[in-house]
């Protein structure tokens, strides 16, 4: 990952007529070929913030800067450079995969010789290269996300933004899917921002998240950052233990210790000021406890994500 | 105000032909176009069959091929006025409305171009589409004419038929560019063509009842002016229009289209052709009339086109 900055948001505001305010004010920014995740429920302003970062809807205030530019006073440069892949993607049932692909690398500004050289390789990374030659209503919805990412190979963008990337897609190819972006990244270098709610999913790929909630980003960080902001500490030890004594007293008289919570019947979550595990280790092995594991676990994004949107509605009401 | 950079006719080309290749292989368009060969040629064959034995007295013979029915079938202008705002309506109820319904719009739009382009290229492709298959349909005409009757056309003949081949394209285009407005407002296919269908039966059968209604109303009992009043307010009709530009060209005896007063008749040598130039400068109001329309109804998809939402 780079240290240039490739998106620049600041103090972006989309707001309606009728006094809807579906993007408040959010600012962040996207580091070179980093994968961002944008988290929040339907309706938060996900998608509108996505369509203002490709200069299709004019934002209210604020200003938006993709890789130096203006997506709406320079739109042409901009999409030059994003490939954009809607949460509802779609093609051209009644044409192939090949000219699909072929009618967006027009626009490109191509040859006949780019375009075809450009779609074959992008076919074949995305295993299509077999079915170039089908109509696309024969493609199932795993494959038409497939080929939606073989669009974004043959535009060879510096930033893909994908919307709802994993929407509809059966659990084996939603892991297909995720290490592809991983491998593009690697391979091509391209910056990344998904858009999702499917949480575990963002949380395995994204290097930092950003939370929406009614139209504010109310969180943006690592996972282990947003952690630490929303629990108040960024150490979470896993213990389990079997002993002829309940553990539960001895654990919670730690010094660092702030809380512990049994798990299982051997097992507890001890949430700590720190790294706290040798002192751990040493009580219960000095109890008379056989000790069999004892391990550091991160916050998870949907404990994040939940903490965050109480937070959130409790600042609102 | 925020000034946009860059051409906004990049990537026109790519939609044009992409849309002109969409249309020419259209089911729907091949249907209609089947529909109007087979009856337009039986109307050519039976006029042909009447104007046979008239070879050589008149000097227009070809261009009555265009008007002369005989009982039952109707004439070839009678077919294409009815036909030819279907094939417009056809082709434009889901211009745009179907990149909504397909999801498409959102990654073409993401492509370098501006959302200009788009409305501009389906309007260009369905233009061409239409016009080359007006235009075949007009050598096809032109062609059985001179088999049937075995007389080449005069240069007058052909310049009256290409004119007539104009007004009708600008006709098509007229009730393709209400299909695409519709196609626009709605989201649902069905309703833009139940929208376009209903205006086009509206012009062609009820507002000539309405206009006679609303001329008798509002004539005051002065039948000159009724008889005015119900030729203005019939002319709102594109299909009326149509009809009077079209038997002006193909008539050329036709020395009015409205109330002809017997002050305006002396001096008139009646039956005598009207110079091709002369009919034109007659049907000029309705090719203004028309074109002023096609601006309006594009003005109007476009405003309505570039204000919509992107998202589905």
């Amino acid at each position: 990952m780079g240290n240039e900055t490739v998106v620049s948001v600041s103090h972006l505001t989309k707001q309606y007529r009728k006094g809807v305010r579906a993007v408040d004010d959010i600012s962040f920014s996207l580091r070179e070929g980093e994968i961002f995740g944008l988290l929040g429920p339907n309706g938060s302003g996900k998608t509108t913030t996505i369509l203002m970062l490709l200069g299709l809807l004019e934002s209210t205030q604020g200003s938006v800067s993709i890789l130096g530019n203006d997506p709406f006073r320079t739109p042409l440069a901009v999409k030059q450079q994003v490939g954009y892949m809607p949460d509802t993607i779609g093609f051209y049932e009644y044409m192939t995969a090949y000219e699909n692909l072929d009618y967006t690398a027009r626009f490109l500004g191509l040859d006949a010789e780019q375009r075809r050289q450009r779609i074959t390789a992008s076919l074949t990374k995305m295993r299509l290269s077999s079915r170039m030659n089908d109509k696309v209503r024969t493609f199932s919805h795993g494959m038409k996300r497939r080929l939606g990412l073989a669009e974004l190979l043959v535009k060879q963008p510096k930033i893909a933004i994908l919307d709802e990337p994993t929407q509809g897609l059966d659990p084996q190819s939603i892991v297909e899917f995720l290490s592809l972006i991983a491998s593009l990244r690697e391979s091509e270098g391209m910056t990344f921002l998904l858009s999702s709610h499917q949480l575990d999913e963002i949380q395995s790929v994204c290097d930092r998240v950003g939370l929406f909630s009614r139209g504010k980003l109310i969180s943006f960080g690592t996972v282990a950052e947003l952690g630490k902001l929303h629990f108040g500490s960024d150490v979470l030890i896993n213990l389990q233990a079997e002993g002829p004594t309940d553990l539960l007293p001895l654990l919670k008289t730690q010094q660092g210790v702030l809380s512990v919570e049994r798990e299982e019947e051997h097992t507890y979550l001890i949430k700590a000021e720190k790294d706290i595990r040798s002192s751990l280790a040493q009580a219960v092995i000095g109890s008379g406890c056989n000790l069999s594991s004892l391990e550091l676990k991160q916050h998870s994004l949907n404990d994040i994500y939940q903490l965050a949107f109480k937070e959130a509605s409790n600042e609102q009401t | 105000m925020n000034k946009r950079e860059g051409s906004a006719l990049t990537g026109l080309k790519v939609v044009w032909l992409k849309e002109m290749q969409d249309y020419a292989g259209n089911i729907r368009m091949i249907v209609l176009m089947l529909l109007i060969v087979l009856t337009a040629g039986a109307s050519m064959y039976v006029a042909a069959q009447t104007l046979r034995t008239y070879v050589g007295e008149d000097s227009f013979m070809l261009l009555n091929l265009f008007t002369i029915g005989k009982d039952p079938i109707p004439s070839f202008l009678s077919f294409i006025s009815f036909l030819v705002p279907l094939t417009g309506i056809a082709l434009g109820f889901d211009a745009i409305n179907s990149e909504y319904q397909n999801r498409t719009l959102g990654r073409i739009l993401s492509q370098p171009i501006y959302r200009d382009v788009l409305l501009f290229g389906k309007a260009f492709g369905a233009v061409s589409a239409m016009a080359v298959m007006l235009l075949a349909l007009w050598l096809l005409v032109i062609g059985c004419a001179m088999f049937f009757l075995g007389v080449p056309p005069s240069g007058e003949q052909i310049a009256r038929a290409m004119a007539f081949y104009v007004v009708t394209l600008l006709y098509s285009l007229l009730w393709y560019m209400v299909g695409m407005a519709a196609s626009i407002m709605f989201r649902q296919s069905a309703v833009s063509a139940l929208l376009a269908i209903a205006l086009w039966l509206f012009f062609m059968i009820f507002w000539p009842m309405i206009a006679q209604l609303l001329a008798y109303a509002l004539g005051g009992g002065d039948s000159f002016t009724t008889a005015k009043l119900e030729v203005v307010l019939g002319r709102v009709s594109p299909y009326r229009l149509y009809i009077e530009s079209a038997l002006a060209i193909l008539n050329p005896s036709t020395r009015s289209l409205g109330i002809v007063l017997f002050s305006q008749l002396q001096g008139a040598i009646m039956g005598s052709a009207l110079p091709f130039g002369q009919s034109m400068l007659l049907i000029w109001p309705h090719l203004t009339a028309f074109l002023a329309t096609i601006i309006l109804l594009f003005s109007l998809a476009y405003v309505l086109f570039q204000r919509k939402e992107i998202r589905m």
